[in-house]
């Protein structure tokens, strides 16, 4: 499966990406420079984590302007594959190719350490390999990961089973001490109402390997891997 | 002679004015003055410490490039590979500006290790306060400096993994701030800073200039005053974003072979980067001072010269490469403008247009600078400092209440609510997650191998013997990188100290550089490069001598692959049932202890004794256990003594929190140890070990053939620390008191 990895000046979760996708999973990837159009035929595109342009504006503000965003755009409303890790769930927020928006984590500090995700769903084309309702471990690091929604497209969102992940505690429960970010609903991760978008703040490439202490990321990348194996 | 209040300004005495003036065969102008007294500060010149750096071994198997050659130093690990790392420190800007000196202090380090072309890894920082519960300036300070350095790290993207942070009152008005950096770089593409080739064209690189960090060099070498508020123009602001755009589009650069010499503006700016790359290389240079892109209107050549704005770069690049340099750079949105030529000769010539400002000799501002062999004394508190009666220290009535008052102390206590705010996994090779080990463990993709590396420093042993303290810093580097299964390589050091013109200062100095390189030679780890950090003194008094090591080394694999079988090991107790060890010697040695300083209010006695022989016994026995696979954990004694190990043992993993029982006569049998220096003295050259019991005859069998004394302890299980007979804890309160210790004083 050919990914497309996409570069913004001041992304930092690019290489990682290629690294999990191309040496783990053996997958083709190619990067995609934020000043181009082209997608190259990719089957899915990789928005990783970083600063996007500093992220100085507000995270993911400016980069939704780059013209490879037009481009990634299109290819969503056709029908294509995307996923956001932690900067990129933040650009597709400010993009509108997902519901809702980023606050500065609750208690005000950048965060970064494991946490523990319930998996809410497991019929989509990102989540196909976990078990329903399955406890993993994924590491966050992240200073704006407090996701909200308007009540209305909050409610939306539940209803139509849009969100994947949820913090939560290690028997799978959803507490106050789970949240590490105060973010409504303990959303960690949530699809666009077609299910073919997808946004995570927390990092599925640093958990794809047994020397990075958990492989449950990999589940993720091959769940696409899957996806589009039988589409 | 200009009048007196300027030379003071720029940090020259009358006799270096005298000298310059020697030098240029005329009086110098205001931008040729500047450019001597950046260059000629103690910051850039060394000139109070070249005599003793000198003494470091500095050649060893495996250097590829030696301290002084280059920005940072060079060490081989096979594969084809180089690691290029260097501290350095930030203290004077974080101590008026927290946030912006700490986060400039990681911008610096990280150019200096792109600047060889290779790609920043970890980085670590050593990082020293006043009292938590004291002022709320020290609050102040601790959060601006985290939060520095994390907001600027975390940007750029390159994890912060290790380092230490430590509280005493010798910090309260001058904070110290150390940051460590490590790079990896293939063998054939280390860049150099040596201009070369008459006509090739000088580029500028990066971000515009500004009147920010003006003089800073000038200023990190004064003491710092209640003026020194009003040096707040002297700290850089720093843009990690600009940073990150400089570091890809630097290596991009740099793998095309279009560049002859590369170095980064850091401390003196363009002056520095100028001046030393044609140095190192024999020519000369010129630049045009009209042609530096400026943020600011209307500065003057000075000013242009002296400024430390950051996320600059300089590079000498081949005759006709310069426009494809420039489509490289301006990819990443940044300027590469030509502004000067390196030239035949040996002068530096700085034109403002058509009208040259600056012509001074190269070799003037740099190995040719002033050197001074400072006077020293032995420092008069040192006797009375050393005596320590332990008759006149009483035993604490519960012990238990002690290890506790020692978890909780913030120095001692857990660093997660530090670490936590730094992105620590980012670049997918942290192999061992921050609090878990001894030193941190990076893997290098790509190959079998794994690198480790740790900060170390204790202050309160360098103010009482700063011989000894210099030595217990580097042995318990060495302990730190064994202790996870890795080989010592080398070391980079930063030595912050008090004002050198004092010649107590300079003899505390002297006495620990010895203590240093001899420690150095001992475990054949080469100085591949530093920082020296002089003038770190308030109204108060200059700081406890504080040389921070930072020590690399390599956990070696049998194969060379990326499956490699190779576990680091961390200090975490795992199993019911292991039996628990102690390697080395236990004596009756509290003085300069955290105990004797939180319990009993006294920074008093004799360090304890460093004996080089055994503590590289030590090391190359925990080498051939790591490589046997015999043992399950390993944590050294450190700051709190044996029962603090213990305990840390019980608790750095908060999801698998586990007791032990243990009995510690076997260790008294033979001596009659006071029980708070049993449980709570700082005997160098001790860890504590975990093993199969069915592997303990084998350890003691080679314990004993490399003599070194091996003590069994007890066994790991059950939920309480039991240490007999005086102490009986649960691991849930010494795991909740040593997680609070810096919540309780910090807003971080």
């Amino acid at each position: 499966m050919k990914f497309g990895v996409v570069i913004f000046p001041g992304s930092n979760c690019d290489q990682d990406c290629v690294h999990v996708l191309k040496d783990v999973l053996g997958q083709g990837v190619v990067t995609l420079w934020h000043q181009e159009t082209s997608l190259k035929g990719v089957k899915c595109v990789v928005l990783p984590g970083g600063f996007s342009y500093g992220d100085y504006l507000r995270t993911g503000a400016i980069a939704r302007f780059s013209p490879i965003m037009q481009s990634i755009g299109a290819f969503a409303k056709d029908g294509g594959v995307v996923i956001g890790i932690c900067n990129g769930f933040q650009i597709l927020l400010e993009a509108g190719l997902l519901p809702g928006a980023m606050m500065r984590n609750a208690g005000l500090r950048f965060i970064c350490r494991f946490v523990t995700l319930r998996v809410e769903r497991t019929e989509t084309p990102f989540t196909n390999r976990f078990r329903q309702g399955q406890v993993i471990r994924l590491p966050i690091a992240h200073n704006e990961g407090n996701y909200v929604a308007e009540p209305e497209a909050l409610k939306a969102i539940r209803q139509r089973g849009q969100v994947l992940f949820r913090y939560c505690d290690a028997n799978g429960e959803l507490t106050d001490d789970s949240n590490p970010n105060g973010s409504t609903d303990a959303i960690a991760g949530i699809t666009n109402t077609a299910g073919n978008v997808m946004g995570l703040m927390p990092h599925p490439e640093r958990a794809s390997e047994p020397a990075l202490g958990s492989v449950d990321g990999r589940l993720l990348f091959e769940s696409l891997i899957e996806a589009h194996a039988h589409a | 002679m200009p009048d007196a209040a300027l030379l003071k300004k720029l940090n020259l005495t009358q006799d270096e004015y005298r000298s310059i003036v020697k030098i240029l065969g005329r009086a110098p102008t205001t931008t040729e003055l500047g450019i001597f007294s950046v260059q000629w500060s103690e910051h850039c010149a060394y000139k109070s410490s070249k005599i003793y750096l000198k003494t470091f071994p500095t050649r060893g198997k495996g250097v590829l490039i030696r301290a002084g050659e280059e920005n940072a130093g060079v060490i081989d690990i096979g594969d084809g590979l180089g690691v290029a790392f260097k501290i350095e420190s930030h203290n004077h800007p974080s101590a008026v500006e927290p946030h912006a000196g700490a986060a400039t202090g990681v911008g610096g380090i990280l150019r200096d290790i792109f600047t060889m072309g290779a790609r920043p890894i970890a980085l670590f920082d050593s990082l020293r306060f006043g009292p938590l519960n004291g002022s709320g300036r020290t609050r102040f300070l601790f959060g601006g400096v985290v939060k520095g350095i994390a907001d600027y790290g975390n940007a750029v993207g390159v994890p912060t993994i290790g380092g230490e942070i430590a509280f005493d009152e010798t910090y309260r008005e001058n904070p110290l701030v150390n940051v460590m950096c490590i790079g990896i770089v293939p063998r054939g593409s280390i860049a150099v800073a040596k201009a070369r080739g008459a006509g090739n064209p000088v580029v500028y690189v990066g971000s515009s200039t500004g009147r920010d960090g003006l003089g800073g060099a000038s200023f990190a070498s004064r003491e710092i005053t209640d003026g020194s508020e009003a040096d707040r123009p002297a700290v850089q602001i720093g843009d990690p974003f600009a940073e990150k755009c400089v570091l890809e589009a630097t290596l991009e650069v740099l793998a095309t072979g279009d560049v002859i010499a590369i170095q980064d503006m850091g401390a003196a700016g363009l002056t520095c980067s100028t001046c030393e790359t044609a140095s190192r290389g024999r020519c000369g240079i010129e630049i045009d001072v009209a042609k530096v892109p400026r943020r600011e209107e209307g500065m003057t050549p000075f000013e242009v010269m002296l400024s430390e704005s950051q996320e600059r770069m300089l590079l000498i690049v081949k005759r006709g490469r310069e426009a494809q340099v420039a489509r490289r750079f301006a990819k990443w949105g940044l300027h590469a403008v030509q502004i000067g030529r390196v030239k035949d000769g040996n002068l530096m010539r700085v034109k403002d247009g058509d009208q040259v400002v600056a012509e001074i000799p190269v070799g003037a501002l740099t190995h040719e600078a002033p050197v001074y062999r400072r006077p020293t004394r032995r420092p008069a508190y040192l006797s009375k400092a050393q005596r320590l009666s332990l008759r006149a220290v009483s035993q604490p009535r519960d012990y238990g209440e002690a290890l506790l008052a020692l978890l909780g102390a913030p120095t001692i206590a857990s660093k997660a609510l530090v670490f936590e705010q730094y992105d620590h996994m980012v670049q997918t090779n942290t192999v061992v997650l921050p609090g878990r080990a001894d030193a941190a463990v990076l893997r290098v993709k790509g190959t079998g191998a794994l690198l480790a590396a740790t900060t170390d420093a204790n202050a309160t042993y360098c103010y009482l013997d700063p011989y000894e303290g210099g030595k217990l810093a580097v042995a318990e580097a060495a302990r730190n990188l064994v202790c996870v299964g890795a080989k010592p390589l080398a070391v980079t050091d930063c030595l912050n100290f008090g004002n050198p013109e004092d010649p107590e200062v300079m003899w505390q100095f002297k006495e620990c550089v010895r203590g240093i390189a001899e420690a150095c030679r001992a475990f054949g780890t080469p100085v591949t490069g530093g920082n020296v950090s002089f003038y770190n003194e308030s109204p108060r008094g200059a700081i406890d001598p504080t040389p921070v090591i930072g020590m690399v080394g390599l956990i070696e694999c049998g194969m060379r692959n990326a499956e490699c079988g190779m576990q680091p090991i961390t200090a975490s107790f795992k199993q019911e049932g292991d039996a628990i060890l102690l390697f080395g010697e236990t004596r009756e040695e509290l003085g300069g202890s955290e105990y004797l300083k939180l319990i009993h209010h006294r920074k008093q006695g004799r360090p304890p004794a460093c004996d080089l022989p055994s503590e590289r016994r030590l090391g190359h026995l925990m080498l051939e256990l790591a490589h046997r696979g015999l043992i399950k954990s390993a944590h050294d004694c450190s700051e709190g003594g044996l029962a603090v190990a213990l305990a840390e043992c019980c608790i750095t993993e908060p999801e698998h929190l586990i007791g032990a029982a243990l009995d510690l006569s076997p260790v008294t049998c033979h001596l009659s140890l006071r029980p708070d220096a049993l449980l709570f003295g700082e005997s160098a050259g001790r860890i504590v070990v975990t093993c199969e019991r069915y592997h303990q005859e084998r350890i003691e069998a080679l314990a004993k053939r490399v003599r070194v004394p091996l003590t069994t302890l007890g066994r790991v299980g059950g939920t309480r620390l039991v240490i007999r007979p005086r102490i009986d804890l649960t691991v849930e309160q010494l795991s909740r008191v040593w997680r609070a210790g810096l919540a309780g004083g910090a807003h971080a």
